[in-house]
């Protein structure tokens, strides 16, 4: 089926995508900063979709809003709030974070200007039907390499999470 | 009519609404699910108190309507009409989304459970990931829910429950990959994650998941059910309401509607994990041997199954008030079960109607098994005892995860046998050769 109310959608998403993100940065409790980031990835997912990626997007759920961030809430919710909200939220280093924003911006106006020459303006070549499959397809052909090094990098972070969680082994 | 009712209604139409693009008819699937998952959920409270009750030798439920029928209703007018309230130093916000994000995650899985080959609100390439995705939010609702109540058991049993539902998620996973790897062993060698795709693999490989492969497909299925009682919070691994050695889990300080939204939750995600369970291992929708017993014989004669399910049930509520005690006190209850009765005898009749009949099959059948799966659910209550927290986790860490890792790998060495055996074979040859 045809997608609709694309340009709708995709102001939709974006929109909340950055409203949260810039609540992550200004809630002064950090449980609020995480449920806003959650909102962040969500809208994320939502973008990957329209990109006829939905398999991203179901790891992008899966992954980062079912997991990763579940195992921040825990460790947010044990850490003591009463200190962290007396702290101050922002340090006053003006001049690095104004020089940093221009940089940003720049980098930003300048794709949007010059972006059409840089990049190819892609095609899709998958229908969305087939896109999980051809990840697949592509993972355990092409991408094998790096595919298993990952895999293997992953192996080591948690033997490593092990060996420093167990006093003796 | 207009075009966007009709043009779905065409014959050769053979896909989903979601699938074909109609808004209109996406709308009627979604709001008849979601009403069918809520009546399943209210009809479901009183079958497990008296299935429960019957299984301990009590009578359950018998005041409020005919053996305790109008129970339900009396209950959620309670629960609405009860005060509702925040904790002083709740987090409000949090306290009064936690509970919607349980139930938006859990009814937000029905979009992909599929009732029949066209009889799902949509059919998604990435199907059971969706729906493993989707359900896997619930735990966020369960953090946040006992860190909002600004109390210290909802906060520990929280911690507790979201640990539980973390820790078997992994389980399940393995097991779901198992049988997703089974659906690509057919000619083209593409699997397929879609909720309708799996059961047709099913139907083109003559044989239902859990017989695959004996026994590698029963084991699977096998750590898919313990972990899903262990995901849906329910006994013998409901910790986070362990009602008689701990103070009840995340939803201690919640009251009223909220905590009614809990329980419809918890029950919703029992029907939605048990839909799972089905589409990967039961042949969804399938009747009982689709492929051995073909051809217009064996439909017709599985095509009474619906209207005899219903007069059974009929003949069950028609003893039942034979068997009233006959005085003046009982006559408003009396006809009240007989009038029940013949609601079901009629619905029997309405399922025989030819229109009628050959729609439902593939939906009574999913129902059936549905139906199957919740009194398992009120059986394992019943019967096992609680589990302690620490031999929960053992169970989970220590037993379902290598049992699922150990099933994924033979699942995948049974599978490429003969490409394994060839590989093997032409390595041997060159070294013997070098």
């Amino acid at each position: 089926m045809e997608p609709v109310a694309t340009t709708f959608f995709f102001y939709l998403l974006s929109g909340l995508a950055i409203l949260s993100g810039v609540l992550v940065i200004t809630r002064k409790n950090p449980v609020h900063s995480a449920l806003a980031l959650i909102l962040t990835l969500l809208c994320l997912a939502g973008l990957y979709l329209m990109l006829y990626a939905p398999f991203v997007a179901g790891v992008q759920i899966i992954l980062y809003v079912g997991g990763i961030m579940v195992l921040f809430l825990f460790v947010i919710m044990l850490v003591n709030l009463e200190r962290s909200q007396k702290e101050k939220q922002f340090n006053q280093q003006w001049v690095p974070g104004i020089l940093a924003a221009v940089a940003l911006g720049a980098l930003f106006v300048t794709i949007y200007i010059k972006g059409g020459a840089l990049f190819v303006r892609p095609e899709i070549r998958f229908p969305e039907a087939e896109n999980t499959q051809q990840v697949g397809q592509m993972l355990y052909s092409n991408y094998m390499f790096p595919f298993e090094i990952a895999s293997l990098l992953l192996l080591v972070a948690i033997i490593g999470a092990v060996v420093m969680a167990k006093k003796k082994i | 009519m207009p075009d966007f009712i009709t043009n779905y209604l065409d014959k050769n139409v053979h896909v989903t609404p979601g699938e074909y693009g109609s808004p209109f008819w996406a709308l009627v699937y979604i709001l008849v699910v979601f009403g069918g998952v809520s009546m399943a959920v209210v009809c479901m409270n009183w079958l497990e108190r008296k299935i429960l009750a019957h299984m301990q030798i009590r009578l359950g439920p018998m005041r409020v309507g005919p053996h305790g029928l109008l129970q339900p209703i009396a209950d959620a007018i309670k629960l609405i009409l009860k005060e509702d309230i925040i904790p002083e130093g709740a987090d409000r916000f949090v306290f009064w989304i936690a509970p919607m994000i349980i139930l938006l995650a859990v009814f937000s899985v029905y979009t992909v459970v599929p009732f029949g080959p066209t009889h799902a609100i949509t059919d998604m390439n990435i199907g059971i990931l969706f729906m493993l995705g989707v359900s896997s939010l619930g735990v966020l609702g369960i953090v946040m829910a006992g860190w909002a109540s600004n109390s210290h058991y909802p906060l520990i049993g929280a911690l507790r429950s979201s640990a539980q539902m973390v820790s078997y998620e992994v389980a399940m996973g393995l097991a779901v990959i198992s049988a997703v790897l089974m659906t690509s062993l057919n000619a083209e060698g593409t699997g397929t994650l879609s909720m309708i795709g799996i059961v047709h693999a099913q139907y083109a490989q003559h044989v239902w998941f859990i017989f695959k492969f004996f026994p590698l497909g029963l084991i699977a299925f096998f750590i898919f059910a313990v972990a899903m009682v262990a995901e849906t919070n329910r006994a013998p691994f409901d910790l986070p309401e362990a009602e008689s050695e701990l103070t009840a889990g995340f939803h201690t300080e919640y009251s009223g509607l909220r905590w009614s939204l809990f329980m419809l939750g918890e029950y919703a995600a029992m029907i939605a994990v048990s839909s799972i369970a089905i589409t990967l291992w039961l042949g969804g929708w399938m009747r009982p041997f689709p492929n051995l017993l073909s051809g217009p014989t064996w439909d017709l004669a599985f095509s009474f199954f619906p209207a005899l399910t219903f007069f059974g049930l009929a003949g069950m509520t028609f003893y039942s008030t034979m068997r009233m005690p006959r005085h003046s006190f009982f006559r408003v209850q009396t006809i009240g079960l007989g009038a029940f009765g013949a609601v079901f005898a009629l619905i029997g009749l309405i399922l025989l109607l030819p229109g009628v009949n050959g729609r439902i099959q593939d939906i009574y059948w999913f129902i059936f098994k549905i139906a199957v799966f919740m009194y398992l659910y009120i059986w394992y209550r019943g019967t096992f005892p609680r589990y302690r927290f620490d031999q929960l986790m053992k169970v989970g860490w220590k037993i379902l995860l290598p049992m699922g890792i150990g099933v994924l790998m033979l699942t995948g060495i049974v599978a490429l046998r003969t490409e394994l055996w060839d590989f093997m074979h032409e390595a041997l040859r060159r070294l013997v050769h070098v």
